[in-house]
Order: C-alpha cells, then sequence, then structure tokens
C-alpha cells in the first residue's frame, strides 16, 4: 500500500480495491529479493563485532602461520617450495578460498534453519507480499555480499604478504566467491529441506568441509595423494577454485580448458543449488 | 451455505474451498462470503481446519479445488498482490529474535515497499496503539507473550491492510493481557479494518464477531451472528446440574422432559430452558437433590455441544 | 540418575568441601551424559575422533612428503608426521575440552534448561560442573585412545614413553575444560561465545603444532610459550618421540596450577552458572 492511502474511512469497492493491490504489489515483485537482502544485512549488524574480527584475524593468522611459519619448512625441504613458487605464493590462494568455503558453510546453513524452523521468520516474509523465491535470493545476495568483502580483505592481505606476484592476482577474489556459493547453495538447498536439525551440519563439517579443506590440493598439490584419491579434488569445489585462484595468482600453468572447466563447474553448481534452493523453499512455505 | 451478507461484492469469496493433505480434507467444501468492515469468525476445536482456511485466504497455501477471491483476485496468481493489502497475525508469532522491537516493524514494512522515511513514523504510531512505546529498543526474547502478540498486531498494521487475519489471537494469553488485545482489536474494527479471525473461546467470537461460522472436521456446521446461532440452536438459558459423576445419568433419566432439552456430559447434565430458575425449582420437586446448581445464559459453547456433540475444547 | 525407591530415603552424605555446593554424586550427573549420548547423538560424538586423523594424513602424511624431516628442540630430526601428530593430539584435547565445557554447558544452561531440573534434586552445583567435566575427559580419553592407535599403526609412536601421552591428554583436558566452564559463567550472548574462538585458533595455528617455534622473533615466541597449549603440545611431543627433557615437569607443572585456578574460578562462579 503507498504512502498516500493513509486511512481512508470510506469503504471502496472492489473494482478499486483490486486496482490498489494490483498497483501494491509490483515493488515487491520487482524488488523482493533486495528488501530481503536489506534484511540479512541488518541482522549481521548483531555480528558485525565478530564478523570483521574474523575478516581480519583470519587471513592475518593463516598466511602468518601457514605462508611464514609452514613454509620455512618445506621451502627449505624442497629447495624453493612448491610448484616452483615459495610455499607462501602456493598456498596462499588457496587459503582464501578455504576461508570463502568455511563462511559461506556458515551463511547458508544455520541461518536457513533458523528461518524455516527454530526462529520462522521465513514464514513471515511469506505473509507479506514476498515468495518463496525471493526470500531465498535475498540471503543468497547477502551472503555474496559478505563474501566478496571477506575475500578482498583477505586478497589485500595477501599482497601485504607479498604473496600474489600476478597483476590478475585480484580475480582470486572471485574464484574465492565462486568456491563459497557453489558448495553454499547447495548447502542451503538442503538445509531449506531439513525438518528436524539432528546434527547434519556436524556431519557435514566433519565428513564434507573439513576433508575437502584439507584434501582438496590446498596445503600440497592434489598429485600427492593416491591416485585413487584424485576423485575427491574432481568433485570438490575447492580444488577447482584453488585452481583457479592459482592460475590468476601466479600464473600456475595448466591446460585453458581446464581452468575453463574450473569455471564452470563452478558456476554450476552454484546455480543448481540456487535453483534447487528456490524450488525446495517455494514448496515448503506453502504448506 | 453461501449467505450474501451484505449489498458490497464482498473481499473475501470461497466456493466449495477445499484442501486436501494427501486423502486427508483439512477444509473439506467450504463456501463462505466476507463483506468489507465486517468482522469474520471461525469458531471451531483444534484440528478443525481454522488455520488452514486462513493460510488459504492469506495467499500462502494453495487450494486443492473450490474457488477462492480476495480483493477480487485469485490467490493462485496473484499471491503478493492480495498479501499486499492484509495484515496477518499467526498462530504461533514469527518475530525476528535477532532484531530489536521497533526494527521488527520497520523491516518488515520494508517487505511491503514501503520507504524508510514513511516507516519510521508509522513504526512509532503502531508501538503507541500496542502499547509497547517503552518497549522499542528491547529484544524480542524480552518480551511477554502479551507483548509478543501485540506487537505481532502492530507489525501486521505496518501496511495499513485493509484485512486483518488473526488466527486464535489470544490463546495462551492470560485474562489481562486478552482483554487488552480484544481492546486494540475492537478500535480497528471501529475503524473500519475487515477483521478475519479464529478462535475456539466462545467469548471471544461473542465479543469480537459480527458474523462467524461453526467449522468442525474441515466442515461448516452453521453460520450467522453469535445471538442467531443461539437463538437457533439453544435456548435462552442453561440450567447446569452436578449430581456427582456415578449419578448424574440416572438423575438425567428422571429431569426428562423437564427443559427443552438435555445433554449428559460426564460431569454435569445441562438442561435447555428459557427459564433457568423454574426449571431448578422444578427438578427439587421431582425430590432430586443436585451437589451444585448454576443457571446461566446460553453461549456459543452450548451451540457447538449441540451441533457436534462435543465440548469446543476438549 | 539412579532410580530411588520412593519409601528408601536418598543417602545424601554431605562431603567435608563445599558442603552447601557439592552432594558427592557428581557421579550421576555423568552417567546421565553418558546415557544422554548414548541415545541420540553418539554418531556425532564417534565422528568427533576422525577430525584429527583426518589432519593427521593430510598435513602429516600428504605435506609430509614435501617436508621430510623436523628438528626437535634437542636437535633430534624426526619425521614431519612424527612431529605434528602428538600436536594434533594435544589440539583435539583441548578442542574437545573446550566445547563441552564452553558451547554445551552454554546451550544446556540457557536452552535445555537441562540444569534447572538437576538442581531442584540433592545435587549440588558443584556436582553439576564435576560431571560434566568428567563426562568431558572421559569422552576426550576415549578419542585420544583411538588416535595413539592410529598412530601406532603409522609407526609415529617412537618410544614406549608414547603411552604417557595418555594421561597427558587428561590433565590438559582437564585444565582447559575447568578454564572453560569459568569463562562460560561470564557469558551472556552468542556472540560473546564466539570470541572463545578467537583465542583457540591463534594458539592451534602458532603453538608449535605445525612448525617449530623458533621461526618467530624472540618477543613472539615468549607469547606463545606462555599459551597453554604449547605447554600441551612440548609435553605430549616429548613423550611420543621419547625426547623429554628437563622442561617436561614444568609442563606438567603449569597444567597444574591451571587447574587449580580453573576449579577456583568456575567454583567461585558457580552460582552464577547455574543458579540463574
Ligand atoms: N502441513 C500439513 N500437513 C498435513 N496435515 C496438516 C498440515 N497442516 C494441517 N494439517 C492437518 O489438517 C487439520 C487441520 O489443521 P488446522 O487447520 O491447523 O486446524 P486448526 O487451526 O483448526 O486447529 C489437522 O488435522 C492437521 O493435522
Ligand atoms: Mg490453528
Amino acid at each position: 500500500m503507498s504512502e498516500l492511502a493513509a486511512s481512508t474511512t470510506e469503504t471502496p469497492d472492489l473494482e478499486s480495491a483490486k486496482a490498489k493491490a494490483l498497483a501494491a504489489g509490483v515493488k515487491p515483485r520487482k524488488y523482493g529479493g533486495w528488501y530481503v537482502a536489506e534484511h540479512r544485512l541488518l541482522s549481521m549488524r548483531t555480528y558485525l563485532q565478530t564478523m570483521v574480527a574474523t575478516g581480519v584475524g583470519t587471513p592475518l593468522l593463516y598466511l602468518y602461520a601457514m605462508g611464514v611459519g609452514l613454509a620455512t619448512l618445506v621451502d627449505a625441504d624442497q629447495g624453493q617450495g612448491l610448484d616452483k613458487v615459495s610455499y607462501l605464493v602456493f598456498v596462499a590462494p588457496a587459503l582464501i578460498c578455504s576461508a570463502a568455503l568455511t563462511t559461506a558453510t556458515e551463511e547458508f546453513s544455520y541461518p536457513i534453519m533458523l528461518g524455516f524452523k527454530w526462529n520462522p521468520t521465513f514464514f513471515g516474509m511469506n505473509s507479506a507480499p514476498l515468495e518463496g523465491g525471493q526470500i531465498i535470493n535475498g540471503v543468497t545476495y547477502s551472503v555474496l555480499f559478505r563474501l566478496v568483502a571477506q575475500s578482498i580483505v583477505y586478497y589485500l592481505f595477501m599482497l601485504l604478504f607479498g604473496a600474489i606476484p600476478s597483476p590478475l592476482g585480484w580475480l582470486s577474489i572471485f574464484a574465492a566467491v565462486a568456491t563459497g556459493t557453489a558448495l553454499g547453495t547447495m548447502l542451503m538447498a538442503y538445509a531449506s529441506r531439513l525438518e528436524e536439525d539432528k546434527g547434519q551440519f556436524n556431519y557435514i563439517m566433519r565428513f564434507g568441509v573439513i576433508p575437502l579443506t584439507l584434501f582438496s590440493g590446498t596445503f600440497f598439490p592434489l598429485t600427492a595423494l593416491p591416485v585413487w584419491l584424485h576423485w575427491i579434488g574432481w568433485i570438490s569445489p575447492l580444488w577447482h577454485g584453488t585452481e583457479l585462484s592459482r592460475v590468476f595468482a601466479y600464473g600456475y600453468s595448466e591446460p585453458i580448458w581446464l581452468t575453463v572447466t574450473h569455471v564452470v563447474y563452478l558456476v554450476a553448481l552454484t546455480a543448481i543449488g540456487w535453483w534447487l534452493a528456490r524450488r525446495i523453499a517455494v514448496r515448503r512455505l506453502n504448506k | 451455505m453461501v449467505v450474501v451478507s451484505a449489498s458490497k461484492s464482498p473481499v473475501v469469496a470461497a466456493e466449495s474451498l477445499t484442501k486436501k493433505y494427501k486423502d486427508f480434507a483439512a477444509v473439506d467444501g467450504i463456501s463462505f462470503e466476507i463483506a468489507q468492515g465486517e468482522s469474520f469468525g471461525f469458531l471451531g476445536p483444534n484440528g478443525a481446519g481454522k488455520s488452514t482456511t486462513m493460510r488459504m485466504v492469506g495467499a500462502v497455501s494453495t487450494r486443492t479445488s473450490g474457488s477462492l477471491s480476495v480483493v477480487g483476485l485469485d490467490p493462485n496468481n496473484y499471491g503478493p498482490e492480495i498479501r499486499s493489502q492484509l495484515g496477518v497475525v499467526p498462530q504461533a508469532d514469527n518475530l525476528d529474535t535477532e532484531l530489536k522491537v521497533r526494527d521488527n516493524l520497520i523491516v518488515y514494512g520494508r517487505y511491503f515497499g514501503l520507504s524508510r522515511s514513511y516507516l519510521g513514523p508509522k513504526a512509532d504510531e503502531l508501538l503507541e496503539f500496542a502499547q509497547l512505546k517503552e518497549k522499542a529498543k528491547e529484544r524480542i526474547d524480552d518480551l511477554s507473550g502479551g507483548m509478543k502478540r501485540r506487537l505481532t498486531i502492530a507489525r501486521a498494521l505496518i501496511n495499513d491492510p485493509r484485512i486483518l487475519l488473526l488466527d486464535e489471537p489470544t490463546t495462551g494469553l492470560d485474562p489481562q493481557a486478552r482483554h487488552i488485545l480484544w481492546d486494540r482489536l475492537f478500535r480497528l474494527k471501529e475503524q473500519g479494518t475487515t477483521l478475519i479471525l479464529t478462535t475456539h473461546y466462545m467469548d471471544e467470537a461473542e465479543q469480537l464477531c459480527d458474523r462467524l461460522v461453526v467449522i468442525d472436521k474441515g466442515k461448516i456446521m452453521a453460520e450467522g451472528s453469535p445471538a442467531a446461532l443461539i437463538r437457533k440452536y439453544s435456548t435462552r438459558e442453561v440450567l447446569e446440574l452436578r449430581f456427582g459423576s456415578e449419578h448424574n445419568a440416572a438423575a438425567a433419566k428422571k429431569v426428562e422432559g423437564l427443559g427443552e432439552r438435555i445433554e449428559v456430559l460426564p460431569d454435569r447434565v445441562l438442561i435447555y430452558s428459557d427459564n433457568g430458575e423454574a426449571t431448578l425449582q422444578k427438578v427439587t420437586e421431582t425430590g432430586l437433590n443436585p451437589i451444585t446448581s448454576l443457571v446461566r445464559r446460553s453461549s456459543l459453547e452450548d451451540v457447538f455441544l449441540r451441533l457436534t456433540g462435543r465440548s469446543l475444547i476438549e | 540418575m539412579t532410580a530411588l525407591d520412593s519409601r528408601q530415603t536418598p543417602k545424601v552424605s554431605r562431603p567435608f568441601l563445599l558442603p552447601s555446593l557439592y552432594a558427592g554424586n557428581a557421579r550421576s550427573v555423568m552417567q546421565r551424559g553418558v546415557l544422554a549420548t548414548a541415545s541420540t547423538n553418539w554418531l556425532i560424538v564417534v565422528s568427533g575422533f576422525f577430525e584429527p586423523v583426518f589432519y593427521l594424513l593430510a598435513m602429516g602424511i600428504g605435506l609430509g612428503s614435501f617436508i621430510g624431516t623436523v628438528e626437535l628442540p634437542g636437535g633430534q630430526p624426526v619425521p614431519y608426521a612424527a612431529y605434528i601428530a602428538p600436536a594434533l593430539l594435544a589440539v583435539a584435547a583441548m578442542n574437545g575440552a573446550i566445547f563441552d565445557s564452553t558451547w554445551n554447558v552454554f546451550f544446556k544452561m540457557n536452552f535445555g534448561k537441562l540444569y534447572d531440573g538437576m538442581l531442584a534434586t540433592s545435587l549440588g552445583p558443584f556436582d553439576v560442573a564435576l560431571g560434566e567435566i568428567m563426562l568431558a575427559l572421559a569422552r576426550g580419553f576415549v578419542y585420544a585412545c583411538g588416535f595413539m592407535i592410529v598412530m601406532q599403526v603409522l609407526g609415529l609412536n617412537l618410544s614406549w614413553m608414547a603411552i604417557l601421552a595418555l594421561p597427558s591428554v587428561l590433565l590438559i583436558a582437564f585444565a582447559f575444560a575447568s578454564f572453560g566452564m569459568g569463562i562460560t559463567s561470564y557469558m551472556k550472548t552468542f556472540q560473546q561465545m564466539d570470541w572463545i574462538n578467537f583465542i583457540m585458533l591463534p594458539m592451534f595455528l602458532l603453538s608449535a603444532t605445525f612448525f617449530p617455534i623458533t621461526v618467530y622473533p624472540t618477543a613472539l615466541q615468549w607469547v606463545i610459550q606462555a599459551m597453554p597449549l604449547w605447554h600441551g603440545v612440548e609435553l605430549i611431543r616429548g613423550f611420543t618421540t621419547g625426547a623429554i627433557d628437563a622442561a617436561t615437569p614444568w609442563h606438567v607443572l603449569y597444567f597444574a596450577v591451571m587447574i587449580v585456578l580453573g576449579m577456583t574460578l568456575t567454583t567461585r562462579r558457580l552460582k552464577a552458572l547455574f543458579l540463574k
């Protein structure tokens, strides 16, 4: 209803009521997703302190511990690090992706369960003019916003540590965000379906995200794993994201078709997860 | 059972409205019309299908069959448009516990595409209306049940809705909180807002509804104003007698024919009659000695009992 | 909790210590925990065992192939996997103890309202605290045994003294748990709880877990050496590699002091923790 509508006391007939409804539906239909994103960002304000601390603390600590501390051991043994670059340069593009993955895992799991179940605000949004698909869009926009902000900060720290030799290095930001959304939107679809929390997210963390973080060519090349374990990398968004990130950050050489595959894989997973989540949400809200 | 109640075309019209979950019909072919400015109630026990009906009218639940129009539009195609004209108070509060009281109103108003500059003063006005002004900066978890309910109502009013949908607005509240709420709802009614509410409290239905339908097992059992329903399905007064749970049935046999109708419940015997005192007199004349006796005016509870043979709240 | 015949008077022998807070029955709190775990989320509990194992395989074996050997402070070279395995054990002891004594207690306190029910019986807050800590230790001990077996199979226990790592895990976990619970008593919101991770993360990454602290400037070395996890890592590493030295008793002493301080803090804060 528009600002002009104030409290008119006469009871207009059905035709004008209908016309008013049609007019009032235009904005929510167009911008509904953005209203949800606005709401999510407002809620994040409560966690702003911890979010900023994570955003700054994580790159600082990981780059220092792995890129400086652990690097002394690797560089000493290997002469010149891994993949012909110093260990810092090798590991940093993986760390930025892994951080995005962790954040995405968090933001696409519990907040979804929260909105559907524990504090069912999604049902509140839906009883206002918003549609299920818009709610999912809004959540995705807000997480994208956080992922981009976080990855930019990470990238700046990488520069500061001297971990980015290539002028195309800033594209690692894209690789990181795409890594996060590729797994994240899938998780969002799963979380939208979940009726009971029986610790499923714990399993996903322990048997999904942590092994992916460790065995996706993050800290050492996938080729160091036995051949029969290479499939972990092939399906892992983190491996694709990390390899892509390395291509951008230090010109890691791989066939161009492989680089294209990384991009396509990450974008496709993101799109499928997003689409699935929208479908599931619409169905779940319509009881 | 369609009753055209007003000369104006109805803001809500349902015809053979049905909702099935698998094979189970939660709402089973109900028809009703609600006029602009009317205060309309669904009265029925738990599981009758009240919330399901409200969700369909609220354009968040797709009907299985039948027809439904809200502000002249079909919810199947015009969900957002219809919802832009509604204020919804769901059975279970879904206020955002991550936001403060006032922010809850503003954020909700944004879903309708209202501007922040409009919403600020509007939120303050509604907090005043809901008697929550001092709580503007509080966390949701720190509000009492009654306050949360009032805030939910305030939130539902953020878009100046044409129709307010209230699903069991006072269930679980203490008597005082209920009366505050009724007072607020009455004001809205006076201002011309169409109220559609569900309840399983007769006193609430009698207080707030111009017209209501009694529903049970997804079907409409009766329809009319509270007074008309009582007139039609009950007597003016009811005499309640208790003989002790062992003796009620036997005593009921003896008083047969004294009132217009007799209802034997496990704990008491109800005699329907237009003059309760006189009937009580007759009962004592038969030599029966009830442990307690009570003469009261007939209520919707009696209507429901008459229609279904069961109490409304079990 | 033990079933009491209604006619039988419950035996409440108030112990000498803390008579108003302690009924000497922490056991029943612990038994409840074991039952609850067994009936609901035992699989989650079991899954906790895998986390350090994954780390060991990835970092120790995988990355280890690019590192070779690492020199211990005494100059003795050990394979990288054998270097980080004891550290991961110490980290697991810390993580488990902290999780159980902070998040777990915080949830039960604020959402489950579990403690209200317990404290309505003859149990005192100290029973609850001790029971929860013991439960955490029991669980940590089981994990540690599993991890030690993995280490043995991979040939990463370089000395017979490795067996002493097990009691060390208990010592470390007890110290962290007693402190964690005391700190939780000050926590009101999720956001505050989040800060616990900010202390854990740097400890995890920097306490000689993945590389010797000699890479740091001296000042930073001092800071790390003041942190409990570094002592835990060094203590266990000493046993599993057999490279114990004069520092070992000091590590033990560090945790003993931490337990005394932690338990004092927790006991003082018991009322704030459980009697809201
Ligand atoms: N999503 C659902 N799936 C299956 N059955 C449902 C669902 N929602 C409601 N029901 C069933 O429909 C019936 C009517 O429910 P409801 O409309 O909530 O009743 P009321 O609000 O009158 O108490 C109940 O028997 C309920 O169990
Ligand atoms: Mg209901």
